[in-house]
């Protein structure tokens, strides 16, 4: 943003009577350089009838302070597994995490007693789930679920316990947190009760949550409170934040870094205006431009063709392949391309299948 | 059939007209009139009609809604949750009766019409529901789903069902060996493909798409609303949208309304709607969507309090109790409806009280910069 838009921002707000609030604090510089949470060559296969099932196949990313970073991806591109593979939530058998690191403030988790991980989980790094309708259990009160992670991280009990569990509430902008506390979840409304999921996540102060398409279920204006909330804990905090989605507003708003995920592996990361401005794989282009434009009318829209590929029968080489409407030879597609930074923090799964303009980098790798 | 069905609608093309609605009988395919669905809720306990204990309360879902669903073109009604958006697409699939109003089909008063009139009427609308995963009976196979409304309401020989059932699931971009298959042997996007495979079976003229693509993967969605702009095109088919996300409304629809408790608050052609918002609720719904562009940085309009509930509403304007401007509660409007009035001379309609038109400071900025 330009100074002159700051300046005519502040003076709109300014303008404005009291009982109308607008939020332009949008955007506003988190992030700190400093790594919370890095991940190494992470793979998580299941073994089903179909054969392995290669979730989640050698990723890489790092977390920072106070940074958002977006998991973007279909439904089967492994990016809901990569949040219960980073949570060691992963149901084994038939999951299990092959290899990797995730090295969460200098401790690999994947090497910890499942009794330290407990510890971890809820603690050091949460997560909040995709539907608040069934993430809260409906035969406890809020004081109860809110009360049970801050009870077990943080021992306390009673009087105190309950204060805190006000504080948690309070800190998710839920009015009259005392009273609330007492109710069940039958008794919020949809907004509200994603709000508790908040307070869960957020309640023993953790270094990472990783948000597993939290609004989906949302109405666009309870959307817009709830994604502004998560904005004022990361700057109150400095948390880092995963976010899990397949929507590229959300990533548009609320997120640093973008790392693009097809058939379990990173086809493409970079920082946010880059992955818009100037995407390189054909998977994120046509992400992008398949979404209908609330600014202006859009054309016919860009359609991925095909679906994406199962996960127990990958095709061999690049997996975008058979989708992509580039022209290559099949020789080019059966080769497994490999994730390449192109320019400074912008890493690109180089093939002449996906990538239009091969020839540029093709410098960079050696097949 | 059809002679028959044309003469009555030029005996009783009286279809009154409503503010808001421009198109005439007979350019509309469906033209609905003052609208009401009231349900009741916490019934009171009453003796001879007189209540005993407690009072009845009234939900009015849909509350004396008027708009025109034009021939081969989109209609959408946009809102949040509980504003009536659905409750408006079940009346007009006959699914639940209007507690008042009309809905007039080609002319015709649809509670009026005789048994067979209403035979006719069911097979030209036909519904495509949100969630693929609940909308197909997971114990038939595909030709049987496909092919159910052929076999109810038509004469059609058992190979002549097959045949049509093969030709419409290749036009929806599905192959005709998968007529075998079961729904969970399909993915959602193919399985929302059945579901307008299966609308699309009687030749319908008019289809009611409550939130087609909201359950979908985002790559998906561009598949299936740009098969449903295609059939359009193709078929010359008039739908009505029911969403809450207005980048798909821009991009589908003609015509648009923006409901909120039951009322519709803004109505118009699309790009005239969208390129200038005049209802407040209309601004804090655009500049609460998400953008498409990082750079793009819109101030947020949050109107205070939530969404109130739809059981027993304010007698006069409903959005009274949500508008940041102050409300003068003697005005005409604060106890009475107000009406839409015609913004400019375009096709563009507003509910315009002393609080509901944004200022200036309120009004979104798209482009956000």
């Amino acid at each position: 943003m330009t100074t002159k838009s700051k300046k005519s921002a502040t003076k709109k707000t300014s303008k404005r009577s009291s009982k109308t609030s607008r939020v332009a604090d949008f955007g506003r510089k988190t992030v700190r350089d400093e790594v919370v949470l890095s991940v190494k060559d992470l793979k998580t296969q299941f073994s089903t009838k179909w054969g392995t099932v290669k979730a989640v196949d050698g990723i890489s990313f790092d977390l920072k302070k106070g940074e958002t970073l977006g998991i973007v991806g279909e439904s089967g591109s492994g990016k809901s597994v990569t949040s219960l593979s980073l949570m060691r939530l992963v149901p084994s058998p038939p999951g299990e995490i092959v290899s990797g690191e995730v090295n969460l403030n200098g401790r690999d988790l994947l090497k910890l007693s499942e009794k330290d991980m407990t510890e971890v989980r809820g603690g050091e790094i949460s997560l909040i789930l995709q539907d608040p309708m069934t993430a809260l259990n409906p035969c406890f009160s809020i004081e109860d679920q809110v009360g049970e992670g801050i009870r077990i991280h943080q021992g306390v009990k009673g009087k105190s316990l309950f204060d805190k569990v006000v504080d948690a509430l309070k800190s998710v902008r839920i009015p009259a947190a005392d009273q609330r506390a007492k109710d069940y979840p039958h008794q919020l409304s949809g907004g509200m009760r994603q709000r508790v999921v908040g307070a869960i996540g957020i309640s023993s102060n953790p270094s990472v949550i990783i948000a597993d398409e939290p609004t989906t279920s949302l109405d666009v204006t309870i959307q817009g409170a709830y994604l502004r909330l998560l904005k004022q804990i990361q700057e109150e905090t400095g948390v880092g934040i995963i976010f899990i989605t397949h929507d590229f507003g959300i990533v548009a708003k609320m997120c640093d870094r973008v790392a693009v995920m097809y058939a379990g592996r990173i086809v493409e990361s970079a920082d946010v205006r880059t992955i818009f401005n100037n995407p390189l794989h054909e998977y994120t282009k046509a992400l992008i431009e398949s979404v209908p434009k609330l600014e202006q009318k859009t054309g016919r829209l860009t359609q991925i063709e095909g679906q994406p590929p199962a996960l127990w029968d990958l095709p061999e080489g690049d997996s975008f392949a058979p989708r992509s409407t580039l022209k290559f030879s099949e020789k080019d597609a059966k080769i497994r391309p490999e994730l390449v930074e192109v320019s400074k923090n912008h890493f690109v799964q180089l093939s002449k299948s996906s990538v239009k303009d091969f020839k540029k980098y093709a410098h960079l790798v050696d097949y | 059939m059809a002679a028959k069905t044309e003469k009555k609608t030029n005996s009783k093309s009286i279809v009154p007209n409503e503010l808001g609605c421009t198109t005439s009988t007979k350019d509309s395919i469906v033209q609905v009139r003052n609208l009401r669905k009231h349900y009741e809720v916490n019934k009171a306990l009453s003796f001879f009609g007189k209540d005993i204990i407690g009072k009845t309360d009234l939900l009015k879902a849909v509350d004396n809604v008027s708009f025109d669903v034009p021939k081969g073109k989109t209609f959408g009604l946009v809102g949040e949750s509980g504003c009536g958006k659905t409750t408006t697409g079940k009346l007009i699939l006959q699914l639940e009766n209007p507690t008042a109003g009309e809905i007039y089909f080609q002319g015709e008063d649809v509670a009026l019409m005789s048994k067979a009139g209403l035979v006719e009427y069911r097979k030209s609308v036909q519904a495509v529901f949100q969630d693929p995963w609940a909308s197909l009976n997971p114990r038939m196979r595909v030709r049987d789903i496909v092919g159910e409304p052929l076999q109810i309401a038509t004469t059609m020989t058992k190979e002549q069902i097959a045949k049509r059932v093969g030709d419409l699931l290749e036009e929806v971009g599905l192959n005709e060996y998968q007529s075998n298959f079961y729904p969970h042997e399909f993915s959602g996007g193919q399985r929302q493909r059945i579901g307008i495979a299966r609308a699309l079976a009687l030749n319908p003229k008019l289809i009611i798409l409550d939130e087609p693509v909201s359950a979908l993967d985002v790559s998906i969605r561009a598949q299936i609303m740009n098969l449903l702009v295609d059939l359009q095109n193709e078929h010359d088919l008039a739908y009505v949208l029911i969403a809450h996300n207005l980048a798909t409304v821009r991009y589908m629809c003609h015509r648009t309304a923006v409901m909120y408790l039951g009322v519709i608050q803004e109505m118009g052609d699309t790009e005239t709607v969208f390129n200038n918002p005049q209802h407040i609720y209309t601004n804090a719904l655009m500049s609460a969507a998400l953008p498409s562009h990082p750079d793009i940085d819109r101030d947020e309009l949050v109107l205070p309090g939530e969404v109130v509930s739809p059981i027993n509403p304010p007698s006069g304007d409903v959005f009274q109790t949500r508008t940041p401007l102050k409300v003068d509660a003697k005005h005409e409007y604060a106890n009475n409806r107000p009406p839409l009035v015609q913004v400019g001379k375009k096709d563009h309609w507003v509910v315009e009280t002393p609080w509901s038109i944004a200022t200036k400071e309120m009004k979104v900025n798209l482009a956000g910069i």
